[in-house]
Protein backbone atom coordinates (compact mmCIF):
# COMPACT_ATOMS: atom_id res chain seq x y z
CA UNK A 1 0.00 0.00 0.00
CA UNK A 2 1.14 3.41 -0.85
CA UNK A 3 1.82 6.28 1.96
CA UNK A 4 -0.70 8.24 0.65
CA UNK A 5 -3.69 5.26 0.48
CA UNK A 6 -2.72 4.43 4.42
CA UNK A 7 -2.80 8.15 4.96
CA UNK A 8 -6.51 8.17 3.17
CA UNK A 9 -7.62 5.16 5.61
CA UNK A 10 -6.46 6.68 8.95
CA UNK A 11 -8.65 9.38 8.14
CA UNK A 12 -10.98 7.91 6.87
CA UNK A 13 -11.20 5.18 9.71
CA UNK A 14 -11.35 8.34 12.06
CA UNK A 15 -13.96 9.71 10.80
CA UNK A 16 -15.84 6.33 11.07
CA UNK A 17 -15.18 6.88 14.33
CA UNK A 18 -16.32 9.74 15.11
CA UNK A 19 -19.82 9.14 13.32
CA UNK A 20 -19.87 5.74 15.42
CA UNK A 21 -19.50 7.90 18.91
CA UNK A 22 -21.94 10.46 17.70
CA UNK A 23 -24.82 6.95 17.44
CA UNK A 24 -23.41 5.00 20.29
CA UNK A 25 -23.80 8.22 22.81
CA UNK A 26 -27.35 9.00 21.30
CA UNK A 27 -28.48 5.59 21.59
CA UNK A 28 -30.92 4.33 23.98
CA UNK A 29 -28.52 1.77 25.18
CA UNK A 30 -25.75 4.60 26.86
CA UNK A 31 -28.62 6.53 28.62
CA UNK A 32 -28.73 4.52 31.97
CA UNK A 33 -24.87 4.66 32.31
CA UNK A 34 -24.51 8.85 31.20
CA UNK A 35 -27.80 9.25 33.94
CA UNK A 36 -25.15 7.82 36.33
CA UNK A 37 -22.08 9.17 35.71
CA UNK A 38 -23.32 12.50 35.10
CA UNK A 39 -24.60 12.48 38.93
CA UNK A 40 -20.53 11.35 40.00
CA UNK A 41 -20.14 14.79 41.15
CA UNK A 42 -23.01 15.21 42.86
CA UNK A 43 -22.56 12.12 44.88
CA UNK A 44 -19.55 12.28 46.05
CA UNK A 45 -20.87 13.68 49.39
CA UNK A 46 -18.82 16.69 50.10
CA UNK A 47 -20.96 18.81 52.28
CA UNK A 48 -20.05 22.04 53.97
CA UNK A 49 -17.61 21.23 56.22
CA UNK A 50 -18.33 23.06 59.66
CA UNK A 51 -15.80 25.06 61.36
CA UNK A 52 -15.39 23.21 64.45
CA UNK A 53 -15.71 19.92 62.60
CA UNK A 54 -11.78 19.92 61.81
CA UNK A 55 -10.14 17.89 63.45
CA UNK A 56 -12.71 15.20 64.57
CA UNK A 57 -12.91 14.10 60.98
CA UNK A 58 -9.86 13.16 58.38
CA UNK A 59 -6.61 14.05 59.97
CA UNK A 60 -4.97 17.52 59.62
CA UNK A 61 -1.26 17.04 59.87
CA UNK A 62 -1.67 17.30 55.89
CA UNK B 1 -16.69 2.13 55.32
CA UNK B 2 -13.02 3.21 54.76
CA UNK B 3 -13.38 6.06 57.62
CA UNK B 4 -9.90 6.12 58.03
CA UNK B 5 -8.12 6.23 54.71
CA UNK B 6 -8.42 9.99 53.73
CA UNK B 7 -8.02 11.90 50.24
CA UNK B 8 -4.31 13.44 49.86
CA UNK B 9 -4.90 16.50 49.90
CA UNK B 10 -1.53 17.84 50.47
CA UNK B 11 -0.54 17.85 47.36
CA UNK B 12 -3.99 19.97 46.09
CA UNK B 13 -2.92 22.64 48.93
CA UNK B 14 0.64 22.86 47.51
CA UNK B 15 -0.21 23.31 44.30
CA UNK B 16 -3.73 25.86 44.66
CA UNK B 17 -1.81 28.27 46.97
CA UNK B 18 0.84 28.06 44.39
CA UNK B 19 -1.60 28.90 41.43
CA UNK B 20 -2.28 32.31 43.25
CA UNK B 21 1.34 33.33 44.15
CA UNK B 22 2.21 32.42 40.49
CA UNK B 23 -0.69 34.24 38.96
CA UNK B 24 0.69 37.67 41.01
CA UNK B 25 4.50 36.53 39.96
CA UNK B 26 3.33 35.86 36.08
CA UNK B 27 0.63 38.50 35.69
CA UNK B 28 3.16 41.12 37.35
CA UNK B 29 5.77 40.05 34.42
CA UNK B 30 2.99 40.83 32.28
CA UNK B 31 2.04 44.75 33.34
CA UNK B 32 5.83 44.90 33.35
CA UNK B 33 6.19 44.15 29.78
CA UNK B 34 3.23 46.20 29.04
CA UNK B 35 4.66 49.51 31.00
CA UNK B 36 7.70 49.07 28.58
CA UNK B 37 5.59 49.51 25.56
CA UNK B 38 4.48 52.51 26.87
CA UNK B 39 7.73 54.01 28.27
CA UNK B 40 10.66 51.93 26.51
CA UNK B 41 13.23 53.85 28.72
CA UNK B 42 11.71 50.92 31.59
CA UNK B 43 14.25 48.42 30.23
CA UNK B 44 16.88 49.46 32.56
CA UNK B 45 18.76 46.07 31.74
CA UNK B 46 19.40 43.86 29.76
CA UNK B 47 18.20 41.10 31.99
CA UNK B 48 14.98 43.07 32.31
CA UNK B 49 14.56 43.77 28.74
CA UNK B 50 11.59 43.43 26.58
CA UNK B 51 12.62 40.21 24.67
CA UNK B 52 13.49 38.62 27.39
CA UNK B 53 10.58 39.30 30.02
CA UNK B 54 8.29 38.59 27.54
CA UNK B 55 9.21 34.77 27.35
CA UNK B 56 9.38 34.89 31.31
CA UNK B 57 5.57 36.26 31.21
CA UNK B 58 4.13 33.71 29.03
CA UNK B 59 6.00 30.74 30.69
CA UNK B 60 4.62 32.22 34.32
CA UNK B 61 1.44 32.49 33.30
CA UNK B 62 0.80 29.29 31.15
CA UNK B 63 2.76 26.95 32.92
CA UNK B 64 3.39 28.56 36.23
CA UNK B 65 -0.13 29.71 37.21
CA UNK B 66 -2.25 27.39 34.49
CA UNK B 67 0.14 24.58 35.27
CA UNK B 68 -0.30 24.41 39.04
CA UNK B 69 -3.84 24.87 39.04
CA UNK B 70 -4.26 21.68 36.78
CA UNK B 71 -2.34 20.19 38.80
CA UNK B 72 -4.02 21.03 41.80
CA UNK B 73 -7.65 20.52 40.43
CA UNK B 74 -7.02 17.28 38.38
CA UNK B 75 -5.42 16.03 41.58
CA UNK B 76 -8.85 16.71 43.67
CA UNK B 77 -11.24 16.02 40.95
CA UNK B 78 -9.79 12.46 40.26
CA UNK B 79 -9.55 11.77 43.99
CA UNK B 80 -13.09 12.43 44.13
CA UNK B 81 -14.52 11.14 41.58
CA UNK B 82 -13.07 7.87 41.33
CA UNK B 83 -13.80 7.51 45.49
CA UNK B 84 -9.97 6.64 45.96
CA UNK B 85 -6.60 8.63 47.81
CA UNK B 86 -4.02 9.70 44.96
CA UNK B 87 -2.09 6.52 43.70
CA UNK B 88 1.72 6.98 44.24
CA UNK B 89 1.71 9.80 47.06
CA UNK B 90 5.35 10.03 46.63
CA UNK B 91 5.40 10.39 42.97
CA UNK B 92 2.66 13.18 43.92
CA UNK B 93 5.14 15.11 45.95
CA UNK B 94 8.02 14.54 43.82
CA UNK B 95 5.66 16.29 41.08
CA UNK B 96 5.39 19.30 43.06
CA UNK B 97 8.54 19.91 44.06
CA UNK B 98 9.99 19.45 40.20
CA UNK B 99 7.01 21.79 39.08
CA UNK B 100 8.22 24.26 41.31
CA UNK B 101 12.05 23.52 40.38
CA UNK B 102 11.24 23.85 36.45
CA UNK B 103 8.98 27.24 37.15
CA UNK B 104 12.27 28.78 39.11
CA UNK B 105 14.99 27.32 36.32
CA UNK B 106 12.51 29.41 33.85
CA UNK B 107 12.61 32.56 36.17
CA UNK B 108 16.64 32.45 36.35
CA UNK B 109 17.45 31.31 33.01
CA UNK B 110 14.76 33.20 30.47
CA UNK B 111 15.84 36.90 31.61
CA UNK B 112 20.03 35.43 31.43
CA UNK B 113 19.09 35.11 27.87
CA UNK B 114 19.46 31.27 27.91
CA UNK B 115 16.34 29.92 25.21
CA UNK B 116 15.51 27.88 22.27
CA UNK B 117 14.04 30.08 20.49
CA UNK B 118 10.45 28.39 19.77
CA UNK B 119 7.62 30.15 21.36
CA UNK B 120 5.70 28.46 24.53
CA UNK B 121 8.77 26.24 24.62
CA UNK B 122 11.95 28.52 25.32
CA UNK B 123 13.54 26.64 28.18
CA UNK B 124 16.90 24.95 26.98
CA UNK B 125 17.38 21.16 26.89
CA UNK B 126 18.25 20.21 30.55
CA UNK B 127 15.16 21.62 31.95
CA UNK B 128 13.25 19.94 29.25
CA UNK B 129 14.69 16.51 30.48
CA UNK B 130 13.27 17.91 33.77
CA UNK B 131 9.78 18.95 32.38
CA UNK B 132 9.50 15.50 30.62
CA UNK B 133 10.16 13.24 33.62
CA UNK B 134 8.06 15.76 35.81
CA UNK B 135 5.19 14.94 33.33
CA UNK B 136 5.58 11.25 33.10
CA UNK B 137 5.33 10.78 37.04
CA UNK B 138 2.03 13.20 36.49
CA UNK B 139 0.81 10.58 33.80
CA UNK B 140 1.71 7.81 36.81
CA UNK B 141 -0.07 9.54 39.58
CA UNK B 142 -3.30 10.11 37.41
CA UNK B 143 -3.70 7.43 35.54
CA UNK B 144 -3.21 4.83 38.60
CA UNK B 145 -5.60 6.78 40.32
CA UNK B 146 -8.41 6.23 37.80
CA UNK B 147 -6.93 2.48 37.53
CA UNK B 148 -7.49 1.88 41.03
CA UNK B 149 -11.17 3.68 41.30
CA UNK B 150 -13.78 2.31 43.21
CA UNK B 151 -16.49 3.42 40.39
CA UNK B 152 -17.24 1.56 37.04
CA UNK B 153 -17.53 5.11 35.19
CA UNK B 154 -14.95 7.36 34.51
CA UNK B 155 -16.31 10.96 34.97
CA UNK B 156 -16.19 13.39 31.58
CA UNK B 157 -13.94 16.07 33.29
CA UNK B 158 -11.23 12.56 34.20
CA UNK B 159 -11.34 11.82 29.85
CA UNK B 160 -10.54 15.27 29.56
CA UNK B 161 -7.75 16.03 32.20
CA UNK B 162 -5.84 12.15 30.34
CA UNK B 163 -6.28 13.96 27.40
CA UNK B 164 -4.24 16.99 28.71
CA UNK B 165 -2.06 15.48 30.45
CA UNK B 166 -1.55 12.54 27.18
CA UNK B 167 -1.57 14.90 24.76
CA UNK B 168 1.26 17.15 26.20
CA UNK B 169 3.61 14.73 26.72
CA UNK B 170 3.58 14.09 23.40
CA UNK B 171 4.16 17.60 22.17
CA UNK B 172 6.82 18.25 24.45
CA UNK B 173 8.44 15.24 24.29
CA UNK B 174 8.23 15.65 20.02
CA UNK B 175 8.34 19.58 19.83
CA UNK B 176 11.62 19.67 22.22
CA UNK B 177 13.77 17.63 20.54
CA UNK B 178 17.15 18.99 19.75
CA UNK B 179 20.84 18.51 19.69
CA UNK B 180 22.80 20.18 22.65
CA UNK B 181 26.10 21.82 21.77
CA UNK B 182 26.57 22.70 25.42
CA UNK B 183 24.56 22.72 28.78
CA UNK B 184 22.64 25.82 27.33
CA UNK B 185 22.32 25.94 23.79
CA UNK B 186 20.71 23.40 21.67
CA UNK B 187 19.56 23.89 18.17
CA UNK B 188 16.20 22.02 17.27
CA UNK B 189 16.35 18.78 15.66
CA UNK B 190 14.28 19.82 12.60
CA UNK B 191 14.88 22.37 10.05
CA UNK B 192 13.43 25.24 7.90
CA UNK B 193 9.42 24.91 7.46
CA UNK B 194 9.36 21.69 9.10
CA UNK B 195 10.73 22.93 11.83
CA UNK B 196 7.94 26.23 11.85
CA UNK B 197 5.14 23.12 11.40
CA UNK B 198 6.34 20.90 14.19
CA UNK B 199 6.36 24.28 16.57
CA UNK B 200 3.34 25.20 15.52
CA UNK B 201 1.54 21.79 15.47
CA UNK B 202 3.06 21.84 19.33
CA UNK B 203 2.05 25.71 19.25
CA UNK B 204 -1.55 25.33 18.59
CA UNK B 205 -2.36 21.97 20.52
CA UNK B 206 -0.90 24.00 23.93
CA UNK B 207 -3.27 26.01 23.54
CA UNK B 208 -5.71 22.86 22.73
CA UNK B 209 -4.89 20.35 25.19
CA UNK B 210 -2.88 22.47 27.94
CA UNK B 211 -5.42 25.72 27.90
CA UNK B 212 -8.27 24.06 26.61
CA UNK B 213 -8.95 20.41 27.82
CA UNK B 214 -7.23 20.60 30.96
CA UNK B 215 -9.66 23.61 31.82
CA UNK B 216 -12.22 21.70 30.19
CA UNK B 217 -11.79 19.36 32.78
CA UNK B 218 -12.23 21.91 35.81
CA UNK B 219 -15.43 23.04 33.88
CA UNK B 220 -16.93 19.87 33.50
CA UNK B 221 -16.54 18.92 37.89
CA UNK B 222 -16.72 22.64 39.01
CA UNK B 223 -19.43 24.12 37.32
CA UNK B 224 -21.69 21.29 38.68
CA UNK B 225 -20.48 20.83 41.52
CA UNK B 226 -20.57 24.53 42.14
CA UNK B 227 -24.94 25.35 40.97
CA UNK B 228 -25.23 21.83 42.43
CA UNK B 229 -26.87 20.13 38.90
CA UNK B 230 -25.76 17.17 36.93
CA UNK B 231 -24.07 18.81 33.60
CA UNK B 232 -26.60 19.60 31.60
CA UNK B 233 -25.57 16.97 28.59
CA UNK B 234 -23.53 13.82 29.27
CA UNK B 235 -23.96 12.22 26.14
CA UNK B 236 -22.98 16.08 24.43
CA UNK B 237 -19.76 16.06 27.01
CA UNK B 238 -18.74 12.46 25.10
CA UNK B 239 -19.36 14.30 22.17
CA UNK B 240 -17.87 17.08 22.83
CA UNK B 241 -14.67 15.30 24.14
CA UNK B 242 -14.57 13.38 21.23
CA UNK B 243 -15.02 15.84 18.69
CA UNK B 244 -12.16 18.07 19.86
CA UNK B 245 -9.47 15.02 20.03
CA UNK B 246 -10.03 14.20 16.00
CA UNK B 247 -9.88 17.82 15.09
CA UNK B 248 -7.77 19.98 17.41
CA UNK B 249 -4.50 18.30 16.19
CA UNK B 250 -4.59 19.66 12.86
CA UNK B 251 -5.27 23.44 13.69
CA UNK B 252 -1.95 24.36 13.81
CA UNK B 253 -1.50 25.78 10.42
CA UNK B 254 -3.05 28.53 11.08
CA UNK B 255 -0.57 29.78 12.18
CA UNK B 256 1.68 29.99 9.59
CA UNK B 257 -0.78 31.55 6.77
CA UNK B 258 1.38 32.69 4.02
CA UNK B 259 4.74 31.42 4.51
CA UNK B 260 6.65 29.09 3.33
CA UNK B 261 4.63 26.74 4.36
CA UNK B 262 2.59 24.76 1.29
CA UNK B 263 -0.66 26.23 0.71
CA UNK B 264 -2.85 22.97 0.94
CA UNK B 265 -1.53 22.67 4.62
CA UNK B 266 -2.71 26.25 5.29
CA UNK B 267 -6.03 25.98 3.95
CA UNK B 268 -6.29 22.41 5.86
CA UNK B 269 -5.49 24.75 9.58
CA UNK B 270 -7.90 26.90 8.82
CA UNK B 271 -10.40 24.30 7.54
CA UNK B 272 -10.10 22.30 10.74
CA UNK B 273 -9.99 25.59 12.80
CA UNK B 274 -13.62 26.34 11.68
CA UNK B 275 -14.56 22.99 11.62
CA UNK B 276 -13.19 23.61 15.84
CA UNK B 277 -16.09 25.84 16.51
CA UNK B 278 -18.62 23.13 16.73
CA UNK B 279 -16.97 21.33 19.55
CA UNK B 280 -16.10 24.41 20.88
CA UNK B 281 -19.57 25.83 21.12
CA UNK B 282 -20.97 22.51 22.22
CA UNK B 283 -18.94 22.27 24.91
CA UNK B 284 -19.47 25.85 26.31
CA UNK B 285 -23.47 25.49 25.73
CA UNK B 286 -22.95 22.53 27.55
CA UNK B 287 -21.33 24.16 30.20
CA UNK B 288 -23.78 27.27 30.55
CA UNK B 289 -27.07 25.44 30.17
CA UNK B 290 -26.02 23.15 32.97
CA UNK B 291 -27.37 26.04 35.42
CA UNK B 292 -30.74 26.17 33.53
CA UNK B 293 -33.09 26.63 36.53
CA UNK B 294 -30.93 27.92 38.78
CA UNK B 295 -29.65 31.04 36.87
CA UNK B 296 -30.81 32.98 40.25
CA UNK B 297 -27.72 31.71 41.41
CA UNK B 298 -25.57 33.57 39.43
CA UNK B 299 -26.78 37.19 41.80
CA UNK B 300 -25.42 36.05 45.19
CA UNK B 301 -22.25 33.90 43.88
CA UNK B 302 -19.65 34.97 43.36
CA UNK B 303 -17.88 31.76 42.51
CA UNK B 304 -20.31 30.78 39.79
CA UNK B 305 -19.56 34.26 38.50
CA UNK B 306 -16.32 33.50 37.75
CA UNK B 307 -17.05 30.10 35.97
CA UNK B 308 -19.90 30.97 34.01
CA UNK B 309 -17.91 34.31 32.65
CA UNK B 310 -14.89 32.11 31.92
CA UNK B 311 -17.53 30.29 29.89
CA UNK B 312 -18.70 33.12 27.97
CA UNK B 313 -15.75 33.97 27.55
CA UNK B 314 -14.46 30.46 25.93
CA UNK B 315 -17.15 30.91 23.79
CA UNK B 316 -15.88 34.36 22.68
CA UNK B 317 -12.33 33.54 21.63
CA UNK B 318 -13.63 30.40 20.29
CA UNK B 319 -15.39 32.25 17.83
CA UNK B 320 -12.75 34.50 17.24
CA UNK B 321 -9.62 32.48 16.55
CA UNK B 322 -11.75 30.11 14.16
CA UNK B 323 -12.57 33.58 12.29
CA UNK B 324 -9.27 34.60 12.24
CA UNK B 325 -7.55 31.07 11.23
CA UNK B 326 -9.83 32.47 7.43
CA UNK B 327 -6.90 33.29 5.39
CA UNK B 328 -8.26 37.00 3.94
CA UNK B 329 -8.98 37.91 8.02
CA UNK B 330 -5.63 36.48 8.95
CA UNK B 331 -4.26 38.91 5.83
CA UNK B 332 -5.52 41.34 8.34
CA UNK B 333 -5.07 40.39 11.52
CA UNK B 334 -1.76 38.60 11.60
CA UNK B 335 1.52 40.27 13.29
CA UNK B 336 -0.80 42.47 15.02
CA UNK B 337 -2.20 43.32 18.44
CA UNK B 338 -5.92 41.70 17.25
CA UNK B 339 -3.78 38.28 18.20
CA UNK B 340 -2.54 39.57 21.37
CA UNK B 341 -6.16 40.43 22.17
CA UNK B 342 -7.68 37.27 21.12
CA UNK B 343 -4.72 35.10 22.84
CA UNK B 344 -5.97 37.18 26.20
CA UNK B 345 -9.67 36.92 25.60
CA UNK B 346 -8.71 33.24 25.77
CA UNK B 347 -6.09 33.74 28.59
CA UNK B 348 -7.53 35.69 30.95
CA UNK B 349 -11.37 35.50 30.08
CA UNK B 350 -11.35 32.32 29.81
CA UNK B 351 -8.12 29.88 31.68
CA UNK B 352 -7.54 32.93 34.40
CA UNK B 353 -11.63 33.05 35.67
CA UNK B 354 -12.37 29.36 35.67
CA UNK B 355 -8.84 28.84 37.49
CA UNK B 356 -9.95 31.30 39.92
CA UNK B 357 -13.45 30.58 40.38
CA UNK B 358 -12.09 26.82 41.00
CA UNK B 359 -9.50 27.50 43.10
CA UNK B 360 -12.12 29.76 45.02
CA UNK B 361 -13.87 26.42 45.25
CA UNK B 362 -11.19 24.32 46.50
CA UNK B 363 -9.16 26.35 49.01
CA UNK B 364 -11.34 26.66 52.20
CA UNK B 365 -12.38 22.53 51.73
CA UNK B 366 -8.85 22.32 51.94
CA UNK B 367 -8.68 23.60 55.18
CA UNK B 368 -12.23 21.95 56.66
CA UNK B 369 -13.83 25.82 55.89
CA UNK B 370 -17.37 26.09 54.37
CA UNK B 371 -15.79 29.12 52.77
CA UNK B 372 -13.76 31.58 51.68
CA UNK B 373 -12.79 34.37 54.64
CA UNK B 374 -14.70 37.09 52.52
CA UNK B 375 -16.94 35.94 49.82
CA UNK B 376 -17.88 39.63 49.33
CA UNK B 377 -14.08 40.14 48.33
CA UNK B 378 -14.73 36.96 46.01
CA UNK B 379 -17.06 39.32 44.03
CA UNK B 380 -15.09 42.66 44.07
CA UNK B 381 -12.08 40.69 42.35
CA UNK B 382 -14.86 39.79 39.89
CA UNK B 383 -15.67 42.73 38.95
CA UNK B 384 -11.97 44.05 39.06
CA UNK B 385 -11.02 41.15 37.33
CA UNK B 386 -13.81 41.53 34.55
CA UNK B 387 -13.33 44.80 33.83
CA UNK B 388 -9.47 44.64 33.52
CA UNK B 389 -9.76 41.57 30.87
CA UNK B 390 -12.42 44.02 28.77
CA UNK B 391 -10.50 46.88 28.48
CA UNK B 392 -7.38 44.74 27.80
CA UNK B 393 -8.99 42.80 25.12
CA UNK B 394 -11.03 46.25 23.32
CA UNK B 395 -8.05 48.48 23.51
CA UNK B 396 -6.13 45.44 21.75
CA UNK B 397 -9.16 45.03 19.32
CA UNK B 398 -9.03 48.72 18.22
CA UNK B 399 -5.21 48.75 17.61
CA UNK B 400 -4.91 45.53 16.11
CA UNK B 401 -7.20 46.68 13.30
CA UNK B 402 -5.97 49.43 12.97
CA UNK B 403 -2.12 48.23 12.68
CA UNK B 404 -3.56 45.93 10.33
CA UNK B 405 -5.19 48.82 8.09
CA UNK B 406 -2.03 51.46 8.26
CA UNK B 407 0.22 48.80 7.05
CA UNK B 408 -1.60 47.59 4.32
CA UNK B 409 -2.78 50.95 3.20
CA UNK B 410 -0.84 52.24 -0.18
CA UNK B 411 -1.18 55.27 -2.00
CA UNK B 412 -2.58 55.59 -5.72
CA UNK B 413 1.21 55.49 -7.10
CA UNK B 414 1.73 52.06 -5.26
CA UNK B 415 3.49 53.33 -2.49
CA UNK B 416 2.73 52.50 1.31
CA UNK B 417 0.52 55.28 3.10
CA UNK B 418 2.39 54.74 6.78
CA UNK B 419 5.81 53.87 7.70
CA UNK B 420 5.62 51.56 10.38
CA UNK B 421 6.38 54.01 13.11
CA UNK B 422 3.21 55.82 12.72
CA UNK B 423 1.31 52.58 13.14
CA UNK B 424 3.47 52.67 16.45
CA UNK B 425 2.98 56.11 17.55
CA UNK B 426 -0.62 55.52 16.92
CA UNK B 427 -1.05 52.70 19.35
CA UNK B 428 -0.04 54.26 22.15
CA UNK B 429 -3.51 55.30 23.57
CA UNK B 430 -4.41 51.96 23.28
CA UNK B 431 -1.16 50.14 24.71
CA UNK B 432 -2.00 52.69 27.72
CA UNK B 433 -5.31 51.33 27.91
CA UNK B 434 -4.06 47.60 27.91
CA UNK B 435 -1.96 48.37 30.43
CA UNK B 436 -4.46 49.52 32.84
CA UNK B 437 -6.42 46.49 32.29
CA UNK B 438 -3.85 44.35 32.48
CA UNK B 439 -3.29 45.90 35.87
CA UNK B 440 -6.58 45.50 37.17
CA UNK B 441 -6.58 42.16 36.55
CA UNK B 442 -3.43 42.04 38.61
CA UNK B 443 -5.16 44.09 41.27
CA UNK B 444 -7.72 40.62 41.03
CA UNK B 445 -5.06 38.30 41.88
CA UNK B 446 -3.41 40.53 44.81
CA UNK B 447 -7.34 40.43 46.76
CA UNK B 448 -7.68 36.67 46.10
CA UNK B 449 -4.02 36.43 47.57
CA UNK B 450 -5.15 38.80 50.43
CA UNK B 451 -8.19 36.26 50.60
CA UNK B 452 -6.67 33.16 50.60
CA UNK B 453 -4.26 34.24 53.70
CA UNK B 454 -6.86 35.14 55.72
CA UNK B 455 -8.97 32.17 55.10
CA UNK B 456 -5.66 29.93 55.23
CA UNK B 457 -4.56 32.14 58.77
CA UNK B 458 -4.79 29.93 61.84
CA UNK B 459 -6.94 26.88 60.24
CA UNK B 460 -5.09 23.45 60.45
CA UNK B 461 -5.13 21.35 56.94
CA UNK B 462 -7.93 19.00 56.47
CA UNK B 463 -7.86 15.82 54.50
CA UNK B 464 -11.31 14.81 53.63
CA UNK B 465 -12.29 11.23 54.62
CA UNK B 466 -12.81 9.01 51.06
CA UNK B 467 -15.83 8.46 50.73
CA UNK B 468 -17.68 5.19 49.87
CA UNK B 469 -19.37 5.59 46.56
CA UNK B 470 -22.70 5.19 45.96
CA UNK B 471 -24.68 2.21 45.70
CA UNK B 472 -25.60 2.68 42.09
CA UNK B 473 -22.02 3.49 41.09
CA UNK B 474 -20.09 0.56 42.69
Amino acid sequence: MELNDFRILVTVVGFVCFVGICIWAWSKHAKAGFDEAARLPLTDDDPPVQEDRQGKEGNTNG
Amino acid sequence: MQSQATYNYKVVRQFAIMTVVWGIVGMLVGVIVAAQLVWPELSVHEWLSYGRLRPLHTNAVIFAFGGCALFATSYYIVQRTCHTPLFAPGLAAFTFWGWQLIIVLAAVTLPLGFTSGKEYAELEWPIDLLIAVVWVSYAIVFFGTIVKRKVSHIYVANWFLGAFILTVALLHIVNSAAIPVSLTKSYSAYAGVQDAMVQWWYGHNAVGFFLTAGFLGMMYYFVPKQADRPVYSYRLSVVHFWALIFTYMWAGPHHLHYTALPDWTQSLGMLFSLILLAPSWGGMINGIMTLSGAWHKLRTDPILKFLITSLSFYGMSTFEGPMMSVKTVNALSHYTDWTVGHVHSGALGWVAMISIGSIYFLLPRLYGKAEMYSVKLINTHFWVATIGVVLYIASMWIAGVMQGLMWRATNADGTLTYSFVESVKASYPFWTIRLVGGALFLVGMLIMFYNMVKTIAGQKAYNAPVVAPAAAHA
